[in-house]
């Protein structure tokens, strides 16, 4: 597995800067927990990282080499916020994980006759039976198309997804904060058990700084576009050197108001 | 609507509708039984009647020429005699052929354009969408008109020029439902997987457009139909010796002082076959589900059982001054679906109350059923309603003594109307303020929460407003009057952090000033946890605890309170442990065992929890709990399950 | 002088930045470029014509000498940019050329046609809103959250059925009823208040069908919104409700649907005038493409186009001002 490196991205709508100049070292096997306000370009930095959204410059390094900005399967993927949005309605739960799958083109959902890709096409769904499991979804459910599944099976379905690409890199955008509160706790033990066992490198965007501080070994914080504190997260939460960080730490609600002492 | 009222509908959908069984179900529809008969008899008629009718239609009979309708000549003759019923029946082929013929000229030259910017590039894609633009903007006939010109006069003409007038709105609307399709989150995604571009169009964007592409041309089947027989009643269509109804229709024309229903009745045949058109194409949209069939009639209503009416009576009454008092609050959708199942609760003049849950709780509606603002078809009962010593239910006009603030202040205001307007129709129409009176109370109560420049902004429309300023302008709205209660529905879950905090200090500092009392509700309990003094936890319905805030962190009594407690993560959580889950799903509304509704997801749960359910009943000073076995009460009861995985598919 | 200079730049660059001015150069931009298409199109109607349209007009037998001197009295004899050239020049003076059938200016035939179809259009449109908007709204109210059933399949059933004949048809049918049957109104051309009566409903009663049931589609949704919801919590009467707050909602996006159906409420004039042998700019052009009149053809088609540019672009222009919005969120 391997590190993702940021540097000078910028991304530019029209005359709106939505990113500036941001360098960034998510360091190999770790989370780096990204927040903001809304508007600060967290989100738009995490497309531009995967070629969602334009970059005006600067360069994306996985493991040291500079991604292809060409079509194919990027060594980077992204989870969406928004589980209801990002799954096909069309398409089976199975077939969109098969779809991840490097190699051929995914089967199509026919009977099994004794045809020669049959083995191939055998491996393959053991393969996608076998991520649905690690996100603990029943593999009989493949043929499912997501409206029988809860936003909480759907977002573990889009992990999934994004797992089956083998990607080097992952990037959570968002991924809970369209969860009920309790569906939320077993989605972040899933991810951070799943981060721990295959060891990839995460980029966790997410505008609650307890979430963040919950996962992550480093937290970045965005403000303006612009990247204005990055450091262990204890450090960060503890001793918050920019004012953006703190106004942002102010503002996080507790549920026992006399533990606050700041 | 808020989420809460919207989830029974947002749940899966039941293996009872899948696609197959839903088309066979549309197929007993009457629109499905009237549309496939249609078919079939137009169909029958175009094959057989050239076949068995074509001598008689073409028989010319000099001695019978003009003749009204008689027994022999059910609609009378034309100028040279031939039978016009017969005629009729005759040129259902050659229409249905052109128009079929016509559409698909259309339809394919329209799903072209429209798919190709999607497939080309960025520039050429660019220029097609612009062309289109252009062309969608002359009215069809005007083309077709232009199209008839320069094909010229006759039935080949025609069809070319019908068929290329529907290929604009055709490709403009292919347009819009692949530009929405390509913009999804899945397509998005499909995009970083590295599918390619073709891939694309045929595994996620034709699926997903082709349902209403093929609505949309079996109803446009229908306009060219009419089209044509347009263009042919013009005499710029089919040309004799050939005939459609539009040719028919011109012939007899001249004549329908003589014998109208020789005009009239290839007219009749033309608006038929195209109802018949609108028909197919409606009742493909219900098998498609993009209409669903209206569902049966709901099963018979489960009576309401009074189980819970002896335990109402040992809720401790709320103290006599309070200012509100519910008792068994039921909300009922029909086919009865309880989504409140019976909850009382007080407020104190000038309380903090927070009611908590997740999605499908009845959180939201149970504030609805307080403000009377229940959306149709629920329905409200209770035993006692009170507010300020009013009956609700004799008398719901609670006028300004209750503030509403609602969760989406983008939604939340008129977008057509000024906010000072907005405000000060409430003076106006409740304190019977004059005009300037009232919009000066309005520019006073936007100062009042903190709005900078009132006067000026209360000018402005909603859209000038940013996002955390609307919702003060909603707040203040409730201030406009001396507001005793203020019910606040997610008023901060739309927001940014930032603005989040600053609401709920607003909130906060209202509530000193006019010394209203607040109801909260939220599903972020850290939230409620800063505003509110007492929090009613609610589970499927009904409420499951009743604590004082200082409780909450660490003396819940209830299982499920404490699970959720444990389930978001705050700034003081080991990052080493898991965080605790709620294993299952909550009980759908009208899914109800007899026991405790959380017993399934508890692991606290006896065979007690699972057989009688638990009522709402006080648990030391100020508090109550729903639970057999509250936490705190039993030795070696330990906090919550920690199982790392919870809500595993079932 | 040179200090005072940046404030009104500053001003002026305010302005173009400001979503208005972005929102006016975009539309008018865009009526620009259908013009110039619609110019174009009508002056490359009579080259895509196969074969020699002269000769078309003329017939086969005419006399190659009459035939080559229509050929240069037209300018079909000279090179085709050229030809573009003198075609846009003249129609800036606002001459569309010489009918070869009826040997007369194109925008002198215009001139005497064009008021009768204004005649019948005019009171159709304002008929159509008068009509449609009360009716919508009303049925949307009695039919809101599934109340009546019945009554709701009556209202979709009727305009619909409505909305699916063609004007023409209707035209016809009106005919037969009004004049044949029962002869309460003239049969054709126009003569006198009376014979107005049935090409206006005529051209009425299909547009209005529909616009009404989109209109109440529009109060359905409108009435679903939060905002209304917000309206009930102020516990205002049901008047203020759907009045004050209800309407200028739904005429906005009522409107924007229904924009297109005012174009072509236009277009459905040349087959009820036809219908009525009515003397307007619709018979001209049917006639005109009969008999291979093409400049008159083109005049007419220019005629129409920009009137249907001119009535989207109002249309437009009126909803941006009633919901600033849409306008500031739309393309």
């Amino acid at each position: 597995m391997s590190s993702l490196e940021l540097r000078g991205i910028t991304v530019r709508y029209g005359r709106f800067t939505a990113v500036q100049d941001v360098d960034l070292l998510v360091p190999e096997g770790t989370v780096t927990g990204l927040v903001g306000g809304s508007g600060s370009g967290k989100s738009t930095l995490g497309k531009a990282v995967v070629g969602l959204a334009p970059r005006t410059a600067g360069r994306v390094l996985v493991a040291g080499r500079e991604t292809d900005r060409r079509r194919g399967r990027g060594p980077v993927q992204l989870v969406f916020q928004n589980p209801y949005a990002s799954l096909d309605p069309r398409m089976g739960i199975g077939a969109a994980v098969a779809e991840a799958l490097p190699g051929p083109a995914a089967p199509r959902s026919r009977p099994f006759r004794g045809t020669p890709a049959r083995a191939r096409r055998a491996a393959r769904d053991a393969e996608v039976a076998r991520y649905l499991e690690l996100v603990g979804i029943d593999p009989s459910r493949a043929a499912l198309t997501p409206d029988a599944l809860s936003g909480g099976q759907r977002q573990r379905v889009a992990l999934a997804r994004a797992l089956a690409a083998r990607p080097a890199v992952l990037i959570a955008d968002e991924i809970t904060s369209a969860l009920d509160v309790s569906v939320q706790g077993a989605v972040l033990n899933l991810l951070r058990r799943l981060q721990r066992e295959l060891g990839f490198a995460m980029l966790f965007i997410s505008h609650n700084l307890a979430v963040v501080r919950y996962l992550s070994d480093q937290v970045a914080v965005l403000d303006g576009g612009r990247l204005v504190e990055c450091g262990p997260t204890d450090r960060v939460l503890r001793r918050p050197a920019h004012p953006t960080t703190r106004t942002l730490l102010s503002c996080v609600p507790t549920l026992a108001p006399t533990e606050d002492a700041s | 609507m808020s989420q809460e009222t919207r989830s029974p509908q947002a749940r899966p959908r039941e293996a009872g509708t899948a696609p197959r069984h839903r088309r066979a179900h549309t197929l007993r529809t009457p629109v499905g039984v009237t549309a496939l008969t249609g078919c079939l008899l137009v169909a029958l008629v175009a094959v057989l009647g050239p076949v068995l009718l074509g001598t008689r239609a073409a028989r010319i009979d000099t001695d019978a020429i003009n003749q009204a309708s008689s027994a022999a000549h059910l609609l009378g003759t034309d100028n040279l005699g031939r039978d016009i019923a017969a005629r009729v029946v005759v040129a259902t082929r050659l229409t249905l052929e052109l128009t079929l013929l016509a559409t698909a000229i259309g339809t394919v030259g329209g799903l072209l354009l429209g798919v190709a910017p999607a497939v080309l590039g960025r520039r050429a894609g660019r220029l097609i969408t612009a062309t289109v633009g252009v062309l969608v903007a002359f009215p069809g006939l005007l083309f077709l008109l232009f199209l008839a010109t320069v094909f010229g006069v006759g039935s080949t003409g025609a069809v070319w020029a019908v068929g290329l007038a529907m290929v604009p709105p055709t490709a403009r609307l292919v347009q819009n439902l692949t530009a929405s399709v390509a913009g999804a989150d899945y397509v998005a995604a499909a995009r970083i997987l590295g599918v390619g571009r073709c891939r694309l169009v045929v595994r996620h964007l034709l699926p997903n457009i082709a349902e209403p592409s093929v609505l949309y041309a079996t109803q446009a089947a229908g306009g060219i139909l009419v089209a044509f027989s347009g263009l042919s009643f013009l005499g710029l269509g089919v040309q004799p010796p050939q005939y459609d109804w539009g040719r028919l229709l011109n012939e007899q024309l001249n004549r329908i002082y003589v014998n109208p229903v020789a005009a009239l009745a290839p007219g009749l045949a033309v608006v038929l076959t195209g109802l018949m058109f609108g028909l197919v194409g409606e009742a493909l949209a219900q098998a498609g589900g993009r209409r669903a069939p209206r569902p049966r009639p709901a099963a018979p209503r489960r009576a309401v059982t009074p189980a819970r009416e002896a335990a109402a009576d040992t809720v401790p009454d709320a103290a006599d001054g309070s200012l509100v008092q519910v008792r068994d609050l039921r909300v009922t959708f029909p086919g009865g679906r309880h989504a409140v199942r019976g909850i009382s609760l007080g407020i104190g003049a000038g309380e903090a109350v927070g009611l908590v849950g997740e999605s499908g709780s009845g959180k939201s509606l149970s504030a609805l059923a307080l403000a009377d603002l229940v959306p149709h078809p629920g329905r409200t009962g209770a035993r006692t309603l009170r507010f300020d010593g009013h009956d609700l239910r004799a008398d719901p006009r609670l006028g300004t003594s209750l503030a509403m603030v609602f969760q989406d202040p983008m939604a939340a205001l008129n977008p057509a109307l000024r906010v000072g307007r907005q405000l000060a129709e409430v003076a106006e129409v409740h304190l019977g303020a004059t005009r300037a009176q009232a919009a000066a109370r309005a520019a006073d109560r936007l100062g009042a929460v903190r709005i900078p420049a009132p006067e000026r902004r209360a000018r402005q429309r909603p859209h000038e407003y940013s996002g955390g300023m609307r919702q003060r302008a909603v707040i203040a709205m409730g201030l406009m009057g001396q507001p005793k209660l203020i019910i606040a529905d997610e008023p901060t879950t739309a927001l940014d952090v930032a603005v989040q905090q600053q609401v709920l200090d607003l909130l906060a500092e209202v509530r000193a000033d006019s010394g209203a009392a607040l109801l909260l509700i939220s599903h972020d309990l850290a939230v409620v946890a800063q505003v509110c003094e007492r929090v009613l936890v609610m589970y499927a319905g009904l409420i499951v605890e009743d604590l004082p805030v200082t409780e909450l962190a660490r003396g819940a009594a209830h299982p499920y309170t404490r699970a959720l407690v444990g389930a978001v993560p705050t700034m003081t959580t080991d990052p080493g442990t898991p965080l605790a889950t709620i294993p299952g799903r909550p009980p759908e509304p009208g899914e109800d065992g007899g026991g405790c509704s959380f017993a399934p997801r508890c692991d606290r749960a006896r065979e007690r929890c699972h057989a009688a359910a638990p009522e709402l009943a006080g648990f030391g000073t100020g508090r109550r709990v729903a639970c057999w076995y509250p936490v705190g009460t039993t030795a070696g009861a330990s906090a919550v399950t920690t199982s790392p995985e919870g809500e595993t598919a079932s | 002088m040179a200090a005072a200079a940046p404030r009104p730049l500053r001003l002026l660059r305010a302005a173009v930045r400001s979503p208005w001015c972005g929102f006016a150069l975009r539309r008018t931009w865009r009526l620009v470029v259908s013009l110039a298409a619609l110019v174009t199109a009508a002056f490359a109607m009579i080259h895509l014509i196969p074969g020699d349209p002269v000769r078309a007009a003329l017939g086969t037998t005419a006399d190659p000498a009459l035939v080559a001197a229509r050929r240069h009295a037209l300018g079909l004899d000279q090179p085709l940019l050229h030809q573009y050239g003198d075609f846009v020049g003249h129609l800036l003076q606002g001459r569309l050329g010489d009918s070869i059938g009826a040997q007369m200016p194109v925008s002198q035939i215009i001139a005497t046609r064009l008021p009768a179809t204004l005649e019948i259009a005019v009171p159709a449109f304002w008929l159509i809103l008068l009509l449609a908007i009360p009716v919508g709204m009303t049925a949307a109210v009695l039919t809101k959250d599934g109340r009546r059933r019945r009554g709701e399949l009556a209202f979709t059933t009727v305009t619909g059925v409505l909305g699916a004949v063609p004007e023409f048809l209707l035209a016809v049918g009106l005919v037969a009823a009004f004049a044949v049957a029962l002869p309460v109104f003239p049969v054709a051309s126009q003569s006198g208040p009376a014979s107005y009566v049935l090409p206006v409903l005529a051209l009425t009663v299909v547009p209005a069908a529909t616009l009404s049931r989109i209109v109440r589609v529009e109060t359905l949704r409108v009435l679903g919104e939060d905002y209304m919801r917000t309206a009930r919590a102020k516990r205002l009467p049901a008047r203020l409700r759907y009045l004050r707050h209800a309407l200028p909602n739904l005429l906005t996006s009522s409107l924007t649907l229904g924009g297109l159906l005012f174009s072509s409420l236009l277009a459905g004039t040349v087959l009820v005038e036809h219908v009525f042998a009515w003397p307007g700019l619709g018979t001209t052009i049917v006639q005109a493409i009969t008999e291979k009149d093409y400049p008159l053809v083109q005049g007419v088609v220019l005629v129409y186009g920009t009137a249907a540019l001119l009535i989207t672009f109002a249309v437009d222009v009126a909803v941006a001002v009633a919901d600033p919005q849409s306008t500031v969120r739309g393309s």
